[in-house]
């Protein structure tokens, strides 16, 4: 896994597979939960790694702003990690 | 000068807040509910001897208690544990409310010094309320551990706030801590005006302030606390300021500009701007050691086999065996043992006193029979509800429950719950009066009543000497097999319960589950102490109330018979009538004695008078070896004893349990409905046991 470089072809952070990395685009869900992941400090902009997985895949463990948070792969799902633009 | 002061402490979860608190109050706590929620309250009075050196209160310089309670006494009000101040949660709403409200002299904000980026969060929301703030950063041993250092006067800078190091767990800084915080609340120091905005944001939360001042300063509000909550779309806010349709047409179209401009939703705005603030702040005053970011922290390397994907079930199954045997095991089964030794001694001796005194004899039998037996029985389960809540309680403090949790959300969801019931519901296998009040921690009201109502299903301690005694009598052979398949035959139906409640009363899903796994930590003794202290007591309380009406009745109608007579014997009594009435009701499940049903109407008092109760009614000593014979006198055949046990297993809650139940569902009715409801579940599971062990020849 090169550090340097976000995950590739990651499109939210449920896609992320334990040890990868990404930066947050977009927040999504709704009302309380939108918020809620807003204030647990996940962000546009921020760098957010896949720590691991429960025993059956879900929730997920991620790491961010030097803690984990646990976090189901619905709601994982909802934010969306930006894509490196491809270069020709 | 005498003044009384209040402090708040407010605080994310995980920050040693009750360390904290504990520390500054000692035993001085009060341990409540906010006004019209189960939101649990905890305030004390500061210790005295923190006071020492301000001289301004006229204590000792080595402080040591006064006699009585001085109006310069500081009340500490513990908020709950939160890490923003939204509208969405109650803890949040209450927490905002008390210090916009009831305005306390000083906000203390305790912050986790390993956490600083996160927990700052909540600290420039709290800066903006208009209350003085000092900031303690707690847990400083872990930050110089790692080889960090925080740069306190830098960041007391940029947050316009007196800040001060501090250790909770090992007493440090807290009398310097107390000293700015009395500091602050003397010099009443105005709110911090901390900008951190920028931009376009920036441009529109000035133009909300401008336009709301009025209003928020004529409510007491600061209206750049209001600002920003009608900045991120907070309805409450709008309420209490009565906004007219035009300024909220206004405000609608600054912010919507300010959505463009900054290609992001208002509240995602906020947030981007506090945490960009945070990260300019900490680049300035935190400086990280040597360690690499990407290292394992002592925390990750434990984390490596409890959440392992193959080891972590074992070990949590391992985990609980541990609690479990700690409790029931050896160990608890002395302790218990020493207690109802205690117990009973005591009673002789009261006994004993009434006697010489010559107190009218039915007074006696009031008294001893009645009321102690009855109150000595509940309160003999007490060791181990207390065994129980400090293992439950270390088990909590190091940071492995929420772990716990992680792994077991996903099978939790089928039923419509998520990972945070299964704390309540494990602690129900020791005893349903703490695993319902530990219930309380869920913010979810409608997680809450429906982890309320399936935790009794879960077999608790109690039942066990009525399995152990069942199963000497007619499984021998196979007694570690009837307990088990009476465990699992708890938790089938709970799950059967469950699906069907899910469907019927609790549409939907449980609340989301985005939850911090903090570091672990070695609990400290003295908040595990305190914790179970705080349990033992409001456990006695309840005993005393509730159990106290209760054992008097029950004591009255097996005294007496309708005429009001003595009754010559317990069948004689009420309470045998009325055994003797609703008996037929059990007929069809294998055990229509007046017998069997007499036990199960004093199992509701508490679940071990099952035993004691069938004891008495056949005249024997329940320890004797006469005792199993007399079991299969009452319980012509397995199936009986195994549908009986059934029963026992499955019906309506001791007394205890049912009031812990009435408490925390906040509803009567409720209580109500989950007791009638059990015993019909008992009563189907019971025929069902019983048919089918009779196909099966037992």
């Amino acid at each position: 896994m090169d550090k340097k470089q976000p995950a590739a072809k990651r499109e939210n952070v449920a896609q992320l597979q334990p040890g990868e990395w990404g930066i947050v685009d977009t927040v999504g869900g709704e009302g309380a939960l939108h918020r809620h992941l807003l204030d647990m400090g996940i962000t546009p902009g921020v760098h957010v790694t896949l720590r691991k997985t429960a025993p059956m895949g879900d929730p997920l463990e991620i790491h961010l702003r030097g803690y984990s948070l646990t976090l189901r792969k619905d709601d994982a799902a909802r934010i969306t990690l930006r894509q490196e633009e491809e270069q020709e | 000068m005498s003044q009384q002061y209040t402090f708040a402490l407010a605080g994310n979860q995980n920050s040693g807040k009750t360390t904290l608190f504990n520390v500054l109050t000692g035993s001085n706590q009060h341990v409540g509910n906010w006004p019209g929620v189960t939101v649990e309250q905890k305030t004390g009075v500061l210790l005295h001897h923190h006071h020492g050196g301000s001289g301004h209160f006229g204590a000792p310089a080595f402080g040591g208690k006064r006699d009585k309670a001085e109006n310069n006494d500081i009340r500490i009000v513990d908020l709950p544990g939160i890490y923003s101040l939204s509208p969405y949660s109650m803890e949040e709403i209450v927490s905002r409310n008390f210090i916009t409200l009831e305005k306390p002299d000083v906000v203390i904000n305790i912050v986790d010094a390993t956490n600083l980026e996160r927990n700052l969060y909540l600290t420039l929301q709290l800066l903006q309320l208009g209350t003085p703030v000092v900031i303690a950063l707690n847990m400083m041993d872990e930050v110089r551990a790692h080889g960090d250092v925080i740069k306190v006067d830098e960041l007391s800078k940029w947050l316009q706030a007196p800040v001060v190091a501090i250790c909770a767990r090992k007493g440090e800084g807290i009398d310097e801590l107390v000293r700015l915080a009395i500091d602050a609340a003397e010099n009443h120091r105005p709110a911090p005006r901390v900008d951190i905005c920028t931009g376009a944001a920036h441009k529109a939360l000035h133009a909300i302030i401008h336009l709301v001042e009025p209003k928020a300063q004529a409510v007491g509000l600061n209206p750049r606390y209001a600002a920003t909550k009608l900045f991120e779309g907070d309805d409450p806010m709008k309420e209490m300021l009565q906004l007219t349709e035009d300024e909220n047409h206004i405000i609608e179209e600054i912010l919507t500009e300010m959505e463009q401009t900054e290609g992001m939703e208002r509240a995602a705005v906020m947030a981007d701007v506090r945490y960009r603030y945070i990260e300019r702040l900490l680049e300035k005053s935190y400086i990280r050691g040597s360690r690499d970011d990407d290292e394992p922290t002592k925390s990750d390397k434990i984390d490596r086999l409890l959440t392992h994907p193959v080891m972590a079930i074992p070990v949590f199954i391992l985990m609980m065996l541990l609690v479990f045997w700690i409790t029931f095991g050896p160990f608890g089964t002395w302790v218990a043992d020493g207690f109802a030794a205690l117990v009973d001694g005591g009673i002789g001796f009261i006994g004993d006193a009434l006697a010489r005194a010559d107190v009218a004899v039915w007074l006696q039998e009031l008294i001893v029979s009645g009321v102690l037996t009855g109150v000595g029985s509940v309160l003999s389960f007490m060791p181990t509800i207390v065994i129980l809540f400090m293992c439950l309680s270390i088990l909590e403090d190091s940071g492995y429950m929420a772990r716990a949790a992680f792994l077991m959300d996903k099978p939790l969801r089928r039923l419509g719950l998520n990972g945070r019931s299964f704390i309540p519901m494990i602690m129900g296998f020791g005893c349903t009066v703490p695993a319902v009040m530990s219930a309380r921690s869920m913010s979810s009201r409608r997680d809450r009543r429906f982890t309320i109502l399936l935790t009794p299903f879960m077999s608790c301690g109690a039942k066990v000497p009525v399995y152990a005694l069942f199963a000497a009598a007619f499984f021998n052979d196979n007694k570690v097999l009837v307990m088990s398949l009476m465990y699992l035959g708890g938790i089938l139906v709970a799950i059967l319960a469950g699906l069907i409640l899910k469907r019927v009363l609790f549409h939907g899903d449980a609340a989301p589950f985005i939850m911090e796994l903090p570091a672990y930590r070695l609990p400290t003794p003295r908040n595990v102490l305190r914790n179970m202290w705080d349990k033992a007591k409001d456990f006695v309380q309840r005993a005393f109330t509730v159990i106290f009406l209760a054992t008097i009745a029950v004591w009255f109608l097996q005294s007496f018979n309708f005429r009001f007579e003595a009754a010559a014997s317990v069948q004689d009594s009420i309470l045998g009538t009325l055994a003797g009435v609703i008996a037929p009701i059990f007929a069809p499940l294998g055990f229509g004695t007046v017998e069997a049903s007499t036990a199960v109407l004093t199992g509701i008092m508490a679940k071990e008078s099952v035993v004691s109760t069938l004891a008495v009614l056949a005249g024997v000593d329940a320890e004797s070896g006469a005792m199993l014979a007399a079991l299969h006198g009452v319980f012509p055949s397995v199936a009986s004893a195994l549908s009986f046990l059934t029963f026992i297993l499955l019906y309506m809650p001791c007394v205890a349990a049912f009031a812990a139940m009435k408490r925390e569902l906040e509803s009567r009715t409720w209580a109500v409905c989950s007791a009638l409801g059990q015993c019909g579940v008992a009563w189907v599971c019971a025929l069902v046991v019983y048919r089918v062990c009779l196909l099966l020849g037992l």
